[in-house]
């Protein structure tokens, strides 16, 4: 919500600050990744999700006590409401669903399917890939337009920091523990895209007052540009995160997960346009400077 | 101008009344939708004329269980893809599609024990009571075991070992007759008021039968479906009319499902179910309602946010705002493109992306005010200098898009298309109607910019 004419935040003389803190970041986010791992959904693992509506209200305790011993693995209960449950197997098999679902409707009568999935390990397999695919592709995409717009330098710089945003939305899925799905790397793209935006508009400035750059310096080139676009990079991600945020306390499980997604997303990307990609390019410019 | 109101009104004429025009996904109106691989063996390898057939009887048990619109479609060489709208329970479903559905009548040769079902700790007082009946029930199934393994070694050729639904195993012979023979197969109820399904056999059929429950005086003969005993009577008389029944187990809703099954026909190849995704239609409408409140919310926010920043400036793009959600609903109806839940989430998103353009616009007018330019020569530069920005910044988002959609099913193929024609939308609204309405301003109350 800055409206002011005339900011002059010394943005670059942190940047050291800045950097070590997000390459702290993203290693951690990288190690969380890798040794307590991500809480894949169904979509990737397979096997069976099924949201029930019970006729009463019941504990998750209570559910967990009759299904348990019908289904091999742990099978992960959670409550939507007093009375709305949702079952994850680990195993695809029809055998188990049919057991699971008599013995609810033995204890607690008429059970209600409200939703069921079943994902068989072949499908899991064939969207992880798709996943990692899609991934690379989007990133490849935007990083040959960026090099079409821009010096390589930009380019490099601009998709550095959108590595850095899908690390930390990784990192923090990671240890939130929320479920991996489909939509999650939907939500990754889309923020990929998205925080682009804001990058763009930096280092769009950059450029416009690159002339200025033996006068001024590197880093008042980087620190002008960033002051001068500073009140339209927070307020388009202001605008943005506001229906998001209608989303996430007012959209219901699925499409709330998805906003939780690009709350994170945004957040990341709004600080990595701010700051990384410009301090990634001054570090650079100062390391070899280039016309 | 002109333009501008020209297309706003013909795209709300479009869009208007939404209820009924935009197709909804599967995820939003219920149903369900299941994606089989048909497997070969190598008794019965797969064959063009097998899917053929496959998909003949899928489309006629669909059709015979009452399925308004359902969409079956071959998806490469061995996948079927089919969507049903509004099937209430999604198991059943499942059921109806991936069972093979193969009826045998054959004889009993021998059978073990029955296996009564395992204890269960709350009927017990004791763990020690319920441990010793464990125990007991664990050594009769493992009795039951060594009969079955038995009867595996001695079993002779064409003989099938299989389990019934009463816990027993079966050695059964050759099959007499199977549901090929079948005429008709209708649900009624029996003596005591359970659900049967009722056969009439054709008139080889008829006569197959006729004499396989003539050799069987005194004697049980199995009813098997896809290799499950489902109940293996005692013949009391030879049948002459060619009729039979099968009681088993099953609730009325089962008995009806295997009747379709029985009537549509065995699955000439065995199916798997690789993947099914079902919702069931209040699910589906409250995924609606949240969604539409979210958005109005979030809509009323940003709309909010932009007028007390901007003020007048602020208005317009709210007004563009309302043409840019405007045009996605109608690009929605007119390119039949169908809604899902992440794709209500991506039209959210575009609310809040769609302002955006305004956001640097008007900050770009505010900067070259700054810089010393008049009124109107600090518009057109905000509109000239943010323009390679705005293109730039959707351009990606776009990129992003389409990789979703060429690489996503369903639903988030639903999120690819409305963030992609949002992005569109907000891009027109941003630069021309925003445009129009800021010159329709200008000229009416200069000074109020």
């Amino acid at each position: 919500m800055f409206n002011k004419s005339s900011l002059n935040i010394p943005f670059m003389r942190y940047r050291r600050v800045a950097l070590a803190i997000s390459a702290v970041a993203v290693v951690l986010s990288l190690l969380l990744v890798l040794t307590r791992g991500l809480n894949l959904g169904v979509d990737y693992t397979g096997g069976v999700l099924v949201h029930l509506e019970l006729p009463r209200e019941a504990q998750v305790g209570d559910i967990r006590s009759v299904v348990s011993p019908r289904v091999s693995g742990e099978p992960i209960i959670q409550a939507y409401g007093p009375r709305d449950f949702m079952l994850r197997l680990k195993s695809p098999s029809e055998a188990e669903r049919k057991a699971v679902l008599s013995v609810l409707r033995e204890r607690f009568g008429d059970v209600k399917v409200l939703k069921l999935e079943t994902v068989g390990p072949v499908v899991g397999a064939e969207l992880k890939s798709e996943a990692m695919v899609a991934l690379a592709l989007a990133l490849l995409g935007i990083l040959l337009y960026m090099a079409f717009r821009f010096q390589f330098r930009f380019g490099v710089a601009a998709v550095l920091s959108l590595v850095h945003d899908a690390a930390i939305m990784l990192g923090v899925y990671s240890l939130t523990g929320r479920e991996v799905s489909v939509s999650f790397i939907a939500a990754v793209l889309t923020v990929v895209g998205y925080s682009l935006n804001d990058s763009i508009v930096v280092l769009d400035r950059i450029r416009e007052n690159w002339r200025d750059v033996p006068k001024k310096g590197i880093s008042q080139v980087v620190d002008d540009s960033i002051n001068q676009t500073l009140s339209r990079t927070i307020n388009t991600s202001l605008t943005t995160l506001l229906p998001v945020l209608a989303m996430f306390f007012l959209g219901g499980d699925v499409i709330s997960n998805f906003a939780f997604a690009f709350l994170v997303g945004i957040g990341v990307g709004t600080y990595s346009s701010i700051y990384i990609a410009g301090a990634i390019l001054a570090e650079w410019f100062l390391k070899s400077p280039v016309r | 101008m002109g333009l501008v109101l020209l297309v706003a009104l013909v795209a709300a004429a479009v869009a208007f009344p939404l209820d009924g025009r935009i197709r909804l996904g599967l995820d939003l109106k219920g149903g369900a939708q299941i994606l089989l691989r048909a497997k070969g063996t190598p008794d019965n390898p797969l064959t063009e004329d097998g899917i053929q057939r496959l998909l003949a009887v899928l489309r006629n048990r669909i059709d015979q269980y009452g399925v308004v619109e359902p969409q079956i479609q071959r998806q490469g060489g061995d996948r079927i893809l089919v969507l049903l709208p509004g099937v209430e329970d999604p198991d059943a479903a499942l059921d109806l599609i991936g069972k093979t559905a193969l009826l045998e009548f054959r004889s009993v040769l021998g059978a073990s024990p029955e296996l009564p079902p395992g204890p269960e700790r709350r009927n017990y007082d004791s763990d020690e009571a319920y441990n010793a009946a464990k125990a007991r029930w664990e050594a009769i199934k493992a009795q039951a075991d060594q009969v079955a393994e038995e009867m595996r070694k001695s079993a002779p050729e064409g003989s099938l070992v299989a389990k019934g639904e009463d816990g027993r195993w079966y050695l059964l012979g050759r099959p007499y007759l199977t549901g090929k023979e079948l005429k008709d197969a209708r649900t009624s109820f029996d003596q005591f008021g359970r659900p049967v399904v009722s056969l009439k056999f054709n008139d080889a059929g008829a006569k197959l039968f006729d004499e396989a429950t003539a050799q069987n005086v005194g004697r049980q003969i199995a009813i098997v479906l896809d290799g499950v005993v489902v109940s293996a009577p005692v013949v009391q008389e030879r049948i002459r009319g060619g009729e039979a029944q099968i009681s088993g187990r099953f609730t009325e809703a089962e008995a009806k499902r295997l009747a379709i099954m029985l009537r549509a026909g065995a699955l000439p190849v065995g199916v798997e179910i690789l993947e099914s995704r079902s919702v069931g239609p209040t699910l589906g409408a409250d995924s609606i309602s949240r969604g539409i409140r979210a958005g109005l919310i979030g809509a009323g926010l940003v709309s909010l946010f932009m007028l007390v920043f901007y003020g007048l400036m602020g208005l317009a793009a709210d007004v563009a705002l309302a043409v840019a959600v405007t045009l996605v609903m109608a690009a929605m109806v007119l390119l039949k493109s169908t809604l899902t839940l992440p794709g209500i989430g991506g039209i959210i998103l575009t609310i809040g992306m769609a302002v955006d353009g305004n956001i640097l616009i008007y900050e770009r007018i505010k900067e070259e005010r700054r810089g010393g330019k008049t009124l109107l020569a600090a518009l057109d530069a905000g509109f000239r200098k943010a323009l390679t920005v705005i293109l730039d910044s959707n351009v990606t988002t776009l990129i992003a898009a389409a990789v979703l959609f060429y690489f996503g099913t369903g639903p988030i193929r639903g999120f690819a298309v409305t963030l992609s024609i949002g992005v569109v939308a907000s891009v027109f609204c941003n630069v021309v109607v925003t445009r129009a309405i800021l010159q329709i301003l200008m000229g009416r109350r200069r000074a109020a910019l």
